[in-house]
């Protein structure tokens, strides 16, 4: 019962990454109709503005060391500390958080700047092509973050005050052999608040109400003298804002590194796929089912009996939608069916 | 016989390649790219990308597991190099064969589906292997390490004719080592023949079929053609393909690693056979052999030899292109390809050869409008 609570944790922590950056390439499909290879990248960007956050809020001065005595010795104490004392400490702590604020904005201009400097070009064009131009373009971000700040993850820790874990068996009445780190925990509920408000946005006001009609028939919103265009624009710029909180949020769960973006977005894909291209709905489901298969697949228990089962379930259920239910889990009749 | 049914600029075609690959030693002499290593490179991803090129340029379906072929190509190869026989042909053979049935697995599946789900299907078709080749399949691909030829191998067939001796053998053609310029002309055999019978196939009927697959899938089934066989087919060659050129990497150096299968490996098949032109015959040897050469130039750079290689310059010029072109050599080399890349996506869809052939049309049309107008000129006179 334990292990099947924590892998089930496990499984909801990894679904929730899976789910927002699926949640983000589906909304980007639906409205635009533009496969996006290059999602993942954003992925990576809001991971790296955690990193930026912290690398600027921790620039640092050299001070002489008073405590030792016998030579000059020097240590980096930064400018925060130095002017603020404890409170800049407690900034500095707080990195990831704030990088959150800074996030939002950033992401939102990445990703306008992105469609309207690019991807609209490609409306018109094969699949093939958005394929391919937005892998390169994947390529390029990826390629530029390594120049920038190398091929070693970058650690990122959580607030102080969060760093240790949750006793949650106790909450479920399971004793105390169950704990689970809070920032996992609070991963999990930022991803629900999240796709909670995608929805809400996209569901309960009318600026989504009428994104959705566009989804539906994008022409006859045209018809009616609304500038729908503009608004998939705005809704390509939330796509990347969710990518990179999901980001953000995820670097004191893995220290980024340049090819988290990649490593994310195959598996983000066959998310998509298998929730169904364009069905928000079934991009959430899938990537919390695929996340939870995952980590129960990567018992012991399990690996014993179908060796190596952990590497590939995800892909091996992908290839069985496919073949047996090609408009995915709740994909609508007729979409991207062939 | 061979050549009946092509027309005489297939020929020459044909006739123009052969000599260019044979002569490409001298070729690439002025370049600096004259030593067989990556000659050998050259002509075995060249091989790869023609085969790319007959399932996503002729058939238009863009798989983006390819690598995998190309993996199983290897480790097959490796196998025979263990257990029967150092001589390269059985080798070669046994990987083509393997990575053809491999194909026929994986494209049966993968074809029921088009477009994206194609494309994602393949993907994670190349993965589930990458990923169980590192884990479960140890036992034939030796994990993480590679498969490697060892003291203790089997090599039935060696055995029988020749004394074990120190060392480890190295791969032969019949006592011929295929190491150097050898290996080289093996590879670059094996492509003039890969090159024809792509030629063969885009001129057959059986390539009409491919191309009216790409060109409007629909209707060719409305009109009464089970189009799913023809692709298939396509698919399988262009995996033999891959494993051909998957077990060439293993003559010249006798190693396969997992990590020849991953995605990465596949996408560059893609970015040689965009690069150069896909649908276009030499094209994607083209593409192959321009990312294979800068990728030994540029990736060998440091700013430091960027700094000697412009000394001829003054100091403030050489500063200021050491820092504009700095980030894009030696590690920045993928930066680099993928800005390449995105420009012959966004500008020259059709890659290099369409970049040649409007330049073509564009002299042509120029020297039209001359004489044109000096038609209009000497009326006027």
């Amino acid at each position: 019962m334990d292990v099947i609570l924590l892998q089930l944790l496990n499984g909801l922590d990894k679904g929730g990454a899976y789910a927002l950056i699926a949640l983000g390439l589906t909304i980007i499909f639906g409205t635009l109709g533009v496969v996006n290879f290059a999602h993942g990248a954003l992925f990576m960007l809001g991971a790296f503005c955690a990193v930026s956050v912290q690398a600027l809020l921790t620039i640092s001065k050299k001070v002489k060391d008073e405590s030792i005595k016998f030579f000059d010795a020097y240590k980096e104490i930064p400018y925060l500390e130095a002017w603020w004392g404890d409170t800049g400490a407690m900034i500095i702590d707080y990195a990831v958080p704030i990088s959150i604020l800074i996030a939002i904005p950033l992401m939102l201009l990445i990703g306008l700047g992105m469609e309207r400097g690019l991807i609209r070009y490609f409306y018109k064009r094969p699949h093939a092509e958005q394929i391919l131009v937005t892998f390169g373009l994947a390529i390029v971000v990826q390629e530029l973050i390594k120049a920038q700040f190398g091929a070693n993850p970058i650690p990122t820790p959580a607030p102080e005050v969060i760093a240790g874990s949750a006793n949650v068996g106790l909450w479920v009445g399971l004793g105390e052999s169950v704990v689970y780190p809070w920032w996992r925990l609070i991963y999990l509920a930022f991803a629900g608040v999240v796709i909670a408000s995608a929805f809400a946005f996209l569901n309960l006001t009318t600026y989504g109400m009428v994104v959705r009609a566009g989804m539906a028939d994008r022409e006859t919103v045209g018809l009616l003298g609304i500038n729908i265009q503009r608004r998939f624009t705005i809704v390509f710029g939330m796509a990347a804002v969710i990518a990179g909180l999901a980001g953000v949020m995820y670097t004191p769960i893995l220290p980024p590194d340049y090819h988290m973006g990649m490593d994310f977005l195959v598996l983000s894909f066959v998310v998509v796929v298998v929730g169904g291209m364009g069905s928000l709905g079934g991009a959430v489901l899938a990537g919390f089912v695929l996340g939870i298969l995952q980590s129960f697949a990567s018992m012991n228990e399990v690996k014993s009996i179908l060796p190596g089962i952990d590497q590939i379930i995800i892909y091996l259920i992908a290839v069985v939608i496919l073949l047996v239910r090609p408009r995915g889990l709740l994909g609508r009749k007729g979409v991207m069916e062939s | 016989m061979m050549f009946a049914g092509l027309s005489r600029n297939d020929k020459l075609l044909f006739a123009g390649f052969t000599i260019a690959a044979l002569a490409m030693p001298l070729l690439a002499w002025p370049v600096g790219a004259n030593y067989p290593d990556l000659l050998q490179k050259f002509a075995i991803y060249g091989i790869f990308a023609i085969g790319f090129n007959i399932l996503f340029g002729l058939t238009g379906y863009l798989s983006f597991g390819h690598a995998a072929f190309l993996g199983v190509g290897s480790y097959a190869a490796v196998w025979m190099f263990k257990g029967v026989t150092m001589n390269v042909i059985p080798a070669v053979i046994f990987g083509v064969l393997v990575s053809g049935m491999f194909a026929a697995l994986i494209g049966f599946i993968s074809l029921r589906r088009s477009g994206i789900y194609f494309s994602i299907l393949t993907l994670a078709f190349a993965q589930m292997s990458y990923n169980l080749a590192y884990s479960v399949l140890t036992p034939i691909t030796n994990g993480e390490t590679g498969l490697q030829l060892s003291q203790d191998d089997a090599r039935v067939l060696d055995r029988m004719f020749t004394e074990q001796t120190a060392g480890l053998p190295s791969t032969n053609l019949f006592g011929l080592e295929m190491s150097g310029y050898p290996g080289f002309y093996f590879c670059c055999v094996l492509l003039i023949i890969a090159f024809f019978i792509a030629l063969r196939i885009q001129r057959s009927p059986f390539g009409m079929m491919l191309r009216a697959i790409k060109t409007n899938q629909v209707r060719m089934n409305y009109t009464g053609f089970n189009t799913r066989p023809y692709a298939l087919t396509a698919f399988i060659i262009s995996g033999m393909y891959a494993g051909l050129a998957g077990s060439l990497l293993a003559v010249t150096d006798p190693l396969a690693g997992a990590e020849r299968m991953q995605w990465t490996a596949s996408g560059e098949v893609v970015l040689m056979t965009i690069l150069g032109g896909a649908g276009t015959l030499i094209g994607p040897i083209l593409g192959a052999g321009l990312i294979k050469y800068f990728e030994n130039i540029f990736s060998s750079y440091n700013d430091g030899l960027l700094a000697e290689s412009f000394s001829f310059l003054p100091d403030f010029l050489n500063d200021t292109l050491v820092f504009v072109i700095g980030p894009f050599v030696g590690e920045g080399w993928s930066l680099l390809l993928g800005i390449v890349f995105m420009a012959i996506v966004i500008f020259l869809p059709g890659g290099l050869m369409e970049g040649l052939a409007r330049i073509h049309g564009w002299y042509r049309r120029r020297g039209q409008g001359d004489t044109g107008r000096n038609v209009a000129k000497q009326a006027a006179e």
